[in-house]
């Protein structure tokens, strides 16, 4: 496949055609934040915390589904992509209702993390408190939508690598919201296998192991990435 | 130089903002040389005083009481602080917002005539029992505010680390972990 060579953060760097920019850029140790990225299944670019500055296009674009060219400038960590990412985060937390003080993932969660990673020490904008229902009538697992941000991480586990195809988006922007097969309480799930991949995937406490309380919710993500990983490398490493 | 007047004021939340305030443990001496505390639910004083240098304030804006106070502090002190996550999110006092407009008798029937064992009845006492605001928000969404403490509660050092950047004249800044939410 033929190279390209590209600028980031005004250092020159070649990759192969058809790799993404945040591929490249992580190849090149540059980090860029990510929420909806998960290693191993396709990228959506839905959470928009990855937005790079590419000279010559005023849009900003997210580096996780944005294929690297020939000759691109980019900048991933201007003052004008910090002063968007910390409103996407402030947004993040103003739709739904993230109380971290009594989250089963307190101290494991993502969103939580690039928060204060970000320096977002309070939140401008006037909360939604919308009126979202917990579903807890599976046997082993719960979904609080309070606490989720439709990165549909769990969707595209559930599709591309459990295969089962029992996780959905429904709706569409502040009303959407993750459903079971047809749109039934995730108990009644004629597909759902129990593999908790989904709750594995999940960012923040929206999806939890059930009987987990404050802060106990550990996400096992090393059980996805050794699936990932002897998947795509047929490397079986424990 | 005058020592610095210090305010701290308990809104509506769970006071554990202020018992992490007390396990600055050996800080708490030095501090008591450096500050005046003017005002606080551990210093016997019924009115808020007038040029208030910094208030730390906990809790978030839950009733008529805490609204009145709050116009009151801002009018009267240089700095206010965003004292905990109740304070600087609404927290879990604003969970009550999520049940729509008549959220304040829904929780007061809960609360005082659902689960009560003994004289159901929900509190009335014009000027003595506050009433609540439709609506719990965090403190800047009812006045301006300067800085924030996040923290359910923030830990003593994350304070120690506020108030030693105050005392210095420096403006207050947290970074990374110390602006950990719960």
């Amino acid at each position: 496949m033929a190279a390209k060579t590209l600028t980031i953060d005004g250092t020159q760097v070649s990759a192969e055609e058809g790799a993404t920019v945040l591929q490249v850029a992580r190849d090149h140790g540059i980090e860029i934040p990510t929420l909806c990225h998960l290693e191993g299944v396709y990228d959506v670019g839905a959470c928009r915390l990855c937005l790079v500055e590419v000279a010559g296009i005023a849009k900003l674009l997210p580096a996780c589904t944005t294929k690297i060219s020939e000759g691109m400038e980019l900048k991933t960590n201007s003052e004008r992509l910090q002063k968007y990412r910390r409103m996407t985060l402030e947004l993040l937390f103003a739709e739904r209702s993230h109380v971290c003080a009594v989250c089963v993932s307190n101290g494991h969660c993502e969103l939580q993390t690039l928060a204060y990673s970000h320096g977002m020490e309070h939140v401008r904008y006037d909360y939604c408190f919308p009126k979202w229902k917990v579903d807890v009538t599976h046997r082993l697992f719960g979904m609080d939508h309070n606490r989720c941000i439709l990165c549909a991480r769990c969707v595209r586990v559930c599709w591309h690598i459990e295969g089962a195809g029992t996780k959905n988006v429904s709706g569409r922007g502040a009303s959407a919201n993750i459903i079971n097969d047809l749109n039934q309480p995730w108990g009644q799930s004629d597909s759902c296998t129990e593999c908790g991949k989904c709750v594995m995937s999940c960012p923040t406490g929206a999806l939890f192991h059930k009987g987990s309380t404050v802060a106990e919710m550990v996400h096992d993500r090393d059980k996805l990435e050794f699936i990932v990983n002897a998947r795509e490398k047929k490397q079986w490493i424990v | 130089m005058d020592r610095l007047k210090v305010a701290t004021v308990w809104l509506g939340g769970c006071a554990g903002c202020h018992m992490s305030f007390l396990d600055l443990d050996e800080f708490l001496i030095e501090l008591a040389g450096k500050i005046e505390l003017v005002y606080s639910p551990v210093v016997d004083v019924k009115e808020y005083p007038e040029n208030v240098d910094v208030c730390l304030i906990e809790g978030a804006v839950c009733n008529e009481d805490n609204l009145e106070i709050l116009h009151k502090i801002r009018a009267r002190t240089k700095v206010l602080v965003s004292f905990g996550d109740c304070a600087v999110t609404g927290n879990v006092p604003a969970l009550r917002n999520k049940l729509g407009l008549h959220n304040v008798e829904n929780i007061l029937q809960r609360a005082y005539v659902e689960n009560a064992q003994n004289n159901p009845a929900i509190p009335k006492a014009d000027g003595i029992v506050p009433r609540l605001l439709e609506r719990v928000t965090p403190v800047h969404e009812a006045v301006s505010v300067e800085y924030f403490l996040p923290g359910c509660p923030p830990p003593a050092d994350r304070i120690k680390a506020l108030m030693t950047q105050v005392l210095g004249g420096k403006e207050p800044k947290l970074e990374g972990a110390n602006l950990k939410f719960g």
